[in-house]
């Protein structure tokens, strides 16, 4: 028997590193995905273009303007004249946002009035807008402290702090969190296409007439795709390390523990769709609708939290969700056994679950 | 003024990179005569039909098709002439009748009479009751009248059909044949590529293609007749006519030699002497008479002969011991898929050291019976035993004694050829020393050596047949199953694995095989003939031709008995109807 | 029989007859009806529910040092708003590991001396804000939100006159600033690059696999109607898959269509030419449907999800990144799309949208057309 499993899998692993064309499409495109996607992936908001309509021309309304000016988050100040002009650039999505200072302004703020600029964002690009009032506000308030130093009160302060993360660098979130979903990509594709192309291609039946059995198979099919899901993880996981500088906390070994379970569940998936798909055709489409909802339901693009009671349970069944909680903590939170452990069970029933399905499909070939 | 021919050919050379598949031909293929295009795997056969549709251009030289150029003029090409390749494009998801109507707007033909025309090529083709089914549910014989209704379309000058007839069981390969001579005797110019040589003796003219040269232009009757008084029937052999003909291909005048029933049809080499071969046979009770030369034997001839008759991996086998044990029986096997009966009430014993063989029509059930004998498909009724055994539920020690090749030899195409031989090896649990030697055995006696890095599609259609043959029998089993181990091979190749297989059958193996060429059914011990699910005929392959002798055809061939049997099926359930 | 047909009649009838083809293949072909009604639909309802970055509900936990009045009613006024759900304790040590663990967003602490720190203003914080920088979009949406409440409950009980500058927003075209009412849109350019690259890749490979591809080439019919016989009935695909998301999303996601229908129409047959150009061209190279799937996945799919614009901001990305996204079709539809729906018909954008998609449709169906050349060499 162990001869019999080895023979599978090395033949697995050959057919899919023999060929110099496939063994790049296995390695080359998630690490290029890794390097493009960690810096695309990013809800920071950086590089916009902002109007500024001064109506009042002041010494404040200059104040304000300069500060925005020196502000990391801007590359470049448009002036405009007119309110039209406003209207003009938002609609063609030449600027984020634009600030109109009205003309008594600075009036105000020397009379200790409360002043108030007009701020007009792209609901369009909402999430950008809204962060990017968010550093609008920062300088508001600045000038407004500001002021009050200069009139002697210190207002009362507060502090913040990022824990895990003190500069919130999204990368530091991204590119582990990418470890997950790339591996998980290819350790899907493989998997589902394994039994589909052989029963394609007629040699699956060469397989049930040997003595190999069900569950010879499905392990054959199994400890590839794993030590490949694995190695690309690990390989992710460490250009985060040393090329993307993010600070390792946590326990390697537990780390491993969790990305073996989590291949290993992921391979499940993928082993399932494999054994009900009749052609490749239906395997790659099988794949491309697990895929795409086991990305998005994972908290990776949005946290799981801000879904809807219902979805959230729907994301427990998702290996990709509990890995990511994994992967985060071990890089950035010290990774406790205990939190480790929470995350790693689900993933080990889903495992357990799928890849028995596939032995019992598998079987019901034979029936 | 004068019409040029169907078809000229002049100086064409074809390469690919380093490889020439065509060199020099010159040629010309005549209106209202069927041309055969004939040659082993890998001659250039496909590449010539391609050029003549226009569909590649030559490396030098011209071709002219109806009087234009493939070149400069391939669009009066395309008009010109009718072209079905070798997978031809049906579209499965369409109906037949929605097939016919893509083709003929593609091929312009005008809306009047188009009706007519559809109706004419649907009774042609036989095919009017399944106009409204999917291609995709067709049976290959059906599949392929009607990819020729489809090339038929525009009543084209030029028909040029690459080997219509693989796959296609002997009825549906006669009512090919037919309409097709019905064509040409309206003046139509027909190239049919094929390695079937029984069809090539047929045709009005020839064109033999070896290694990308044209070796023979002409009618088949003139070569066939080279071969006068050099070919022989060994009849009355007592004992072991596979071992008569083992010693027979080993004389050194011997050029061919094949096993016909219960005879054995030898070649022998230009001005040779038969004595020799009577000398050799007399033992065995086996009488030389000399008989008419057929187009085959003056093909094997001029490619240089068949293969010699010992097989080396048979010698390295060990007996399989003997006992009175039937290697494979069914008893009523019956399979449903829903309302349609698949196999139905089959039931047959094949005894140890027996070559058995399941003939019939597509779609009449040997795939299906097959694959229940295997334990791949659960049978709705009835059992399925392996050398007593029901594979499905049998342990893993059990599927040692089976060796299985599947059809379209089934192989591992990312794979090398000796990662595919090592993995073969470790699934059947060969230890590690033992799997070392076997690999090199077979690597020796199928000479796969110089392919041994290579992808196993790469490999030529022969040496993919060697080598899926060379997998099955990794673990030397004693009973071996051939789902039709060769089709698509050419003559030499096929000869080539009978060897094999006679020389294992002699060392107590027991074959079962599935096939569609009739001269292989020739080496069975016994032929099942499977036809509408049921086992209509079991018998000796003499005695299934005996059987159907009539006054007007006494001595019937394999297919003519196949053929009368069928169509007497056919009658008996109009009787019963 | 058939007369003389002029040639222009009867290159009308081949690709008649070619488009009714392709088009009882894409009816009866259960891949097909998958890709282009099912996987939108279940696409479009999960950017509605499952995508949303709307913050809301951020567990939070309140450490309560004090147990002065005026911090209860600071701790009252966390319970109070619908951004968080507050978890009180007594203890930091409490709420550390909760936020290790991932339960808690953050915390804030309300300090054992509150009272003194607020009536002293020395300067001394009065409020701590811990938030979990493992998740940096939650954690600024905690500190920023955790700070409005504070600075909202100080002006509610009179410490703090109103800031002296103060900003007044207003999101134009969405003022809810709903994610839904752009990620809609959005998901819509998804739905579409998957028809015009994953579908078209897919059949084209299909039938230079089965070897239908020669058949039809031995036929008078010529490369750029072969090719034209398979776009129109795709083209018309994924114009009604269009119409049809749009609907879903005017009708049940509740998604607003201030634009007309037309430019609607416009700016998706634009992006279609695109993306079908580019299915098209790499079916012509991989003539084989697993490595088309797999190119049409990492070309057209990834690209439409990640560098579009539509989940992330192509301003903040490097410029070398930024410089790729200007080739992906898909940033163009988007930016229309988001418009056409949330803003109204502004053709100033639209045009030059729409040049630059078919600027680069033409580009792919150049290249198709030379590598698929009528032969088979």
């Amino acid at each position: 028997m162990i001869t019999r499993l080895t023979a599978q899998i090395v033949k697995e692993i050959l057919s899919y590193l023999r060929d110099p064309k496939s063994r790049m499409v296995l390695i080359g495109p998630p690490l290029v995905q890794l390097m493009v996607f960690s810096f695309a992936v990013t809800l920071e908001v950086d590089n916009v273009r902002v109007a500024v309509l001064d109506q009042d021309g002041g010494r404040w309304s200059h104040e304000f303007v300069q500060r925005l000016d020196a502000a990391g988050f801007v590359r470049e100040i448009l002036y405009v004249e007119r309110p039209d002009d406003i209207v003009e650039l938002i609609d063609r999505r030449k600027v984020l946002a634009a600030l109109r200072f009205p003309a008594d302004f600075s009036r105000d703020v020397a009379a200790q009035r409360p002043a108030a600029a007009q701020v007009i964002l792209d609901g369009r690009r909402a999430n950008s807008s809204q962060v990017a009032l968010g550093y609008l506000n920062q300088i508001a308030g600045d000038i407004g402290i500001a002021l009050a130093r200069a009139r002697g009160t210190e207002p009362p302060e507060i502090v913040v702090r990022h824990w895990f993360n003190p500069n919130l660098i999204y990368q530091w979130f991204v590119v582990p969190s990418l470890s997950g979903t790339l591996a998980m990509l290819i350790a899907l594709l493989v998997t589902s296409l394994s039994i589909a192309r052989e029963r394609e291609l007629g040699t699956f039946d060469q397989l049930l007439v040997s003595p190999a059995r069900p569950i010879e198979i499905i392990i054959g099919k199994t400890v590839p795709a794993l030590v490949i899901g694995t190695v690309l993880a690990s390989v992710m996981i460490s250009a985060g390390v040393f090329v993307f500088s993010i600070p390792f906390t946590g326990s390697v070994a537990l780390l491993l523990g969790g990305v073996m379970l989590f291949i290993l569940s992921v391979v499940g998936i993928g082993l399932t769709v494999s054994s009900v798909s009749r052609t490749q055709q239906q395997a790659i489409l099988g794949t491309f609708s697990a895929a795409v909802p086991l990305v998005l339901l994972s908290g990776f693009v949005t946290p799981v939290e801000n879904m809807p009671g219902w979805l959230q349970i729907i994301a427990q069944a998702n290996p990709l969700t509990h890995y990511l909680i994994i992967v985060r903590s071990s890089f950035l939170k010290g990774g406790p056994p205990a939190d480790i452990l929470a995350a790693a069970w689900p993933m080990a029933v889903i495992a357990l679950v799928t890849l028995s399905a596939a032995i019992v499909i598998v079987k019901r070939n034979l029936e | 003024m004068t019409v040029p021919a169907a078809v000229e050919i002049i100086g064409v050379t074809k390469t690919f990179g380093e490889l020439t598949a065509i060199e020099e031909m010159n040629a010309v293929i005549e209106r209202g005569r069927l041309t055969g295009l004939v040659g082993p795997d890998g001659a250039g056969k496909t590449t010539l039909m391609r050029m003549m549709a226009a569909l590649m251009a030559p490396s030098r030289g011209r071709i002219r098709v109806a009087g234009c150029d493939v070149v400069a003029e391939a669009a009066g090409v395309h008009q010109a002439a009718g072209y079905m390749p070798q997978r031809f494009g049906l579209y499965e998801d369409l109906s037949v009748i929605e097939n016919l109507r893509l083709y003929a707007s593609l091929r312009d033909i005008g809306e009047d009479g188009l009706d007519r025309t559809f109706e004419r090529l649907l009774h042609f083709t036989r095919l009017e009751p399944f106009k409204a089914r999917l291609a995709g549910r067709l049976s290959g014989g059906m599949k392929q009248k009607l990819g020729l209704a489809c090339a038929l379309m525009a009543r084209p000058e030029v028909l040029l059909l690459d080997e219509p007839s693989v796959g296609v069981d002997p009825v549906s390969r006669r009512e090919l044949w037919g309409m097709v001579q019905e064509l040409s005797g309206e003046g139509m110019a027909v190239v049919w590529s094929t390695s079937y040589l029984d069809e090539a003796e047929r045709c009005d003219s020839v064109l033999l293609l070896n290694e990308g040269k044209l070796e023979y232009a002409g009618p088949p009757r003139r070569l066939t007749a080279r071969l006068a008084g050099r070919s022989f029937a060994v009849r009355g052999i007592e004992i072991d006519r596979r071992g008569a003909l083992a010693e027979t291909l080993e004389l050194p005048d011997v050029r061919d030699g094949v096993i016909q029933g219960a005879s054995i049809r030898a070649v022998l080499r230009e001005g040779a002497s038969p004595d020799a071969l009577a000398a050799a046979v007399r033992s065995r009770g086996g009488v030389v008479e000399t008989v008419a030369p057929r187009f085959e034997d003056a093909f094997i001839d001029l490619l240089g002969g068949g293969p010699g008759g010992r097989s080396a991996i048979a010698e390295k086998m060990d007996r399989v011991a003997a006992s009175d044990e039937v290697a494979v029986s069914c008893r009523n096997l019956t399979k449903r898929f829903g309302s349609f009966v698949a196999t139905d009430d089959v039931s047959f014993d094949v005894e140890r050291g027996e070559i058995f063989g399941l003939l019939g029509p597509n779609g009449a059930g040997k795939s299906t019976t097959f694959k229940m004998l295997c334990g791949l498909l659960k049978p709705t009724s009835g059992e399925a035993l392996v050398a007593g055994h029901d594979l499905r539920h049998a342990p893993g020690d059990a599927k040692l004694k089976l060796g299985y090749m599947a059809q379209k030899f089934s192989l591992y195409g990312l794979l090398s050829v000796r990662q595919n031989l090592e993995f073969f090896s470790g699934v059947y649990g060969l230890a590690r020393k033992l799997r070392a030697r076997r690999i090199d055995e077979m690597i020796e006696t199928f000479e796969l050596e110089r392919y041994l890095g290579a992808s196993p599609d790469a490999l030529p259609l022969g040496y993919k047949q060697r080598l899926a043959l060379a997998c099955a029998l990794m673990h030397r089993p004693p009973v071996l199953f051939l789902d039709e181990p060769t089709s698509g091979v050419d003559p030499i190749t096929r000869r080539e694995f009978w060897t094999h297989i006679n020389a294992m059958v002699r060392r107590g193996v027991t074959v079962l095989v599935t096939t569609h060429f009739m001269d292989e059914a020739e080496y069975c011990d016994r032929v099942a003939l499977m036809y509408r699910a049921r086992v209509i005929a079991l018998d000796s392959p003499d005695g299934l031709k005996a059987g159907t002798a009539t006054p007007d055809l006494p001595e019937p061939t394999m297919e003519e008995a196949f053929i009368s049997l069928v169509e007497a099926a056919d009658e008996e359930a109009r009787a019963a109807a | 029989m058939n007369g003389t047909p002029t040639p222009r009649r009867s290159a009308r009838r081949r690709l008649g007859a070619l488009v009714r083809k392709e088009t009882r293949q894409v009816v009866r072909d259960p891949a097909a009806i998958l890709i282009a009604f099912v996987l939108p639909i279940v696409l479009l309802f999960l950017f509605a529910f499952a995508v949303s970055l709307d913050v809301q509900g951020v567990r939070l936990g309140v450490v309560l040092e004090s147990d002065a009045a005026e911090a209860q009613s600071l701790a009252a006024a966390f319970g109070a708003t619908r951004y968080f759900e507050a978890v009180p304790a007594r203890d930091r040590r409490e709420a550390a590991p909760r936020v290790v663990a991932g339960e808690l967003g953050g915390f804030v602490v309300i300090p054992q001396d509150f009272e003194r720190r607020l009536a002293a203003r020395t300067g001394d914080p009065i409020v701590q804000v811990i938030t979990d920088g493992s998740m940096p979009n939650t954690a600024k949406f905690v500190s920023s939100y955790a700070e409005g409440v504070v600075t909202s409950w100080l002006a509610g009980r009179g410490g703090l006159a109103e800031p002296p500058v103060s900003l007044a927003p207003r999101f134009w075209f969405n003022p809810e600033i709903e994610s839904r009412r752009f990620l809609i849109p959005g998901a819509i350019a998804i739905v579409m690059a998957m028809i015009g690259t994953l579908l078209t890749a897919l059949v084209v490979a299909r039938e230079w696999e089965r070897g239908t591809m020669e058949a039809l080439i031995s036929t008078p019919a010529g490369i750029f109607e072969i090719l034209l016989g398979k776009l129109v009935p795709y083209f018309a695909l994924g114009i009604i898959a269009s119409l049809g998301c749009a609907l879903v999303a005017i009708g049940l996601l509740d998604v607003p269509l201030r634009g007309s229908w037309l430019a609607l129409l416009a700016m998706s047959s634009a992006f279609l030419v695109a993306a079908l150009g580019q299915g098209m061209l790499i079916s012509a190279l991989a003539r084989n449907q697993f490595v088309a799937a797999q190119v049409a996945l990492l070309s057209g799919f990834l690209p439409a999800l990640l560098l579009s614009g539509f989940l992330f901001e192509i301003d903040s990305m490097p410029a070398i990144i930024r410089g790729i996204t200007y080739v992906v079709a898909a940033r163009y539809y988007v930016a229309s799309l988001q418009t056409v729906f949330l803003a109204g018909d502004a053709w100033s954008v639209f045009l030059p949208n729409m040049l630059a998609m078919l600027a680069i449709g033409a580009v792919f169906f150049g290249i198709t057309a030379l590598k698929t050349r009528k032969s088979l060499d």
